[in-house]
């Protein structure tokens, strides 16, 4: 899973020139850890993030909204006095954050940085926000009790935002009687063994024609 | 087209401004306009849709939140009048549906079977960005008159605008905090809506019924009260009983 979010985070700093990518880990207890980083700038200030106990990634992922950040110099500094700074001494002017989240499942969030301050484009935030997706599916994907072990099906397969699909997942979180987070990565490795698009799963899961128990995965 | 009561009118515009206070329910609040949208010029359903910002329309509010209407809402972020008017900007006014097959292929002729016969969508516009659109559907042709699209842009800028929560958004990044926050919460919305469909053996959209009256009778916002459902269901106990035994 680190490998397939490195190469992740790689990418993602090149399509949005950015000077550093990260996905951190979280839950509600705390930060856990940056999972992936495009490079050590961005893993230590994800790593500071979970020392100070104060960033953006903290803000983002409590608050269930991206954090933009355009200038690190600005209030920021307010915001997160510790934090701030630290980004600013190793040379970044901005600081773009997304919750890593499916509705309430949430897992931590996707950290972008850049060097000079200024606006996240709307081009730019769209193809964050598909990093994102990305790097939930991945996340997702190594959570559980199932290896798929290899490449997701797609953007579509969790986040294509179909309702149909959202309602399945919270249907799965009670036929199985686990956490939501886990649920979703049931309900997806199920259609992945299954071969079937989660889409259709999801319909059969909604219309009554299918409930997943422990003994199928 | 009968013409709107001024008084109602206004009744309708006061109960927007009660719910724009700090902390309100977005959801909540989307699903009012829908209604007050249906109501006041007499259309029989009236969804809001929004940009996700991968490029993709997702229903966020519904006057009637069933499954068989959600899905028609949903199925133009391929094609249909919500996704003319997002991209070009403009509305689309009393189209007629028995005539649309060539303009929408695949959502006419499932607009029609449902038993609607024209369908209307009006952007949802802050200055020049487009966030989303506003989509009626009526049982009847011809609908709506000048003032009724008046009407209907005025609710249409007020949902912009209580969406926002800020008249002057300058920065393009408070406009996707905010959009995206809006559209995780309605993702809560499903997912409870699955679960508690579950626990207590009903459809999908009768245990939306029940989240929804039960946010009503004990005073609290209906996507805290979902997200509570998926994450600690054992602080609701009367809502979801022995749902993790």
């Amino acid at each position: 899973m680190s490998g397939r979010l490195a190469a992740l985070c790689s990418a993602a700093s090149d399509v949005l020139a950015a000077a550093g990518t990260s996905v951190s880990l979280m839950t509600d207890t705390g930060v856990l850890g940056v999972a992936a980083s495009s490079d050590p700038v961005a893993d230590s200030l994800g790593a500071l993030q979970f020392t100070l106990g104060e960033g953006p990634c903290i803000d983002a992922y409590s608050s269930q909204r991206p954090v933009l950040v355009t200038d690190l110099s600005g209030e920021a500094s307010q915001r997160w006095p510790g934090f701030a700074p630290a980004a600013a001494a190793l040379g970044l002017g901005a600081v773009f954050v997304f919750p890593l989240q499916v509705g309430a499942a949430r897992l931590g969030a996707l950290t972008v940085l850049r060097r000079t301050p200024g606006g996240l484009s709307g081009t730019s935030a769209g193809l964050a926000l598909a990093v994102a997706d990305v790097a939930v599916e991945i996340l997702l994907d190594g959570q559980g009790t199932v290896d798929t072990g290899q490449e997701s099906g797609g953007l579509d397969d969790v986040l294509g935002g179909q309702y149909l699909v959202y309602q399945a997942q919270g249907m799965t979180m009670v036929d199985l009687q686990v956490p939501l987070v886990e649920a979703l990565a049931r309900l997806r490795a199920f259609a992945f063994a299954q071969e079937r698009p989660l889409d259709d799963v999801a319909r059969d899961i909604v219309e009554g024609r299918l409930r997943l128990d422990p003994q199928m995965l | 087209m009968p013409q709107v009561a001024p008084d109602r009118l206004a009744e309708v515009f006061v109960e927007v401004a009660d719910t724009l206070v700090a902390d309100f329910d977005v959801i909540e609040f989307l699903q009012m306009i829908t209604r007050r949208t249906r109501e006041l010029v007499a259309v029989t359903a009236v969804g809001l849709l929004l940009d996700d910002g991968r490029g993709r329309l997702q229903v966020m509010a519904a006057s009637n939140e069933e499954t068989r209407l959600l899905e028609l809402f949903q199925l133009q972020h391929n094609e249909g009048p919500c996704l003319d008017a997002f991209t070009s900007g403009t509305a689309i006014i009393n189209a007629d549906l028995a005539l649309a097959a060539r303009r929408w292929p695949t959502f006419a002729p499932r607009a029609t079977a449902v038993g609607f016969r024209s369908v209307h969508a009006l952007p949802l516009r802050l200055r020049a960005t487009v966030i989303g659109a506003l989509n009626l559907f009526g049982g009847q042709t011809g609908v709506l008159d000048a003032a009724d699209v008046r009407i209907v842009q005025a609710l249409a800028d007020v949902a912009t605008i209580g969406l926002l929560q800020e008249q002057a958004i300058r920065h393009r990044e408070v406009l996707t905090e905010q959009l995206q926050h809006a559209l995780n919460s309605r993702v809560v919305i499903e997912q409870a809506k699955g679960a508690l469909a579950r626990v207590h053996d009903v459809t999908v959209d009768e245990s939306f019924e029940l989240l929804r009256s039960y946010a009503r009778n004990h005073n609290r916002k209906l996507v805290e009260l979902a997200r509570l459902v998926v994450t600690s269901p054992e602080s609701v106990p009367d809502l979801v009983p022995h749902l993790m035994d």
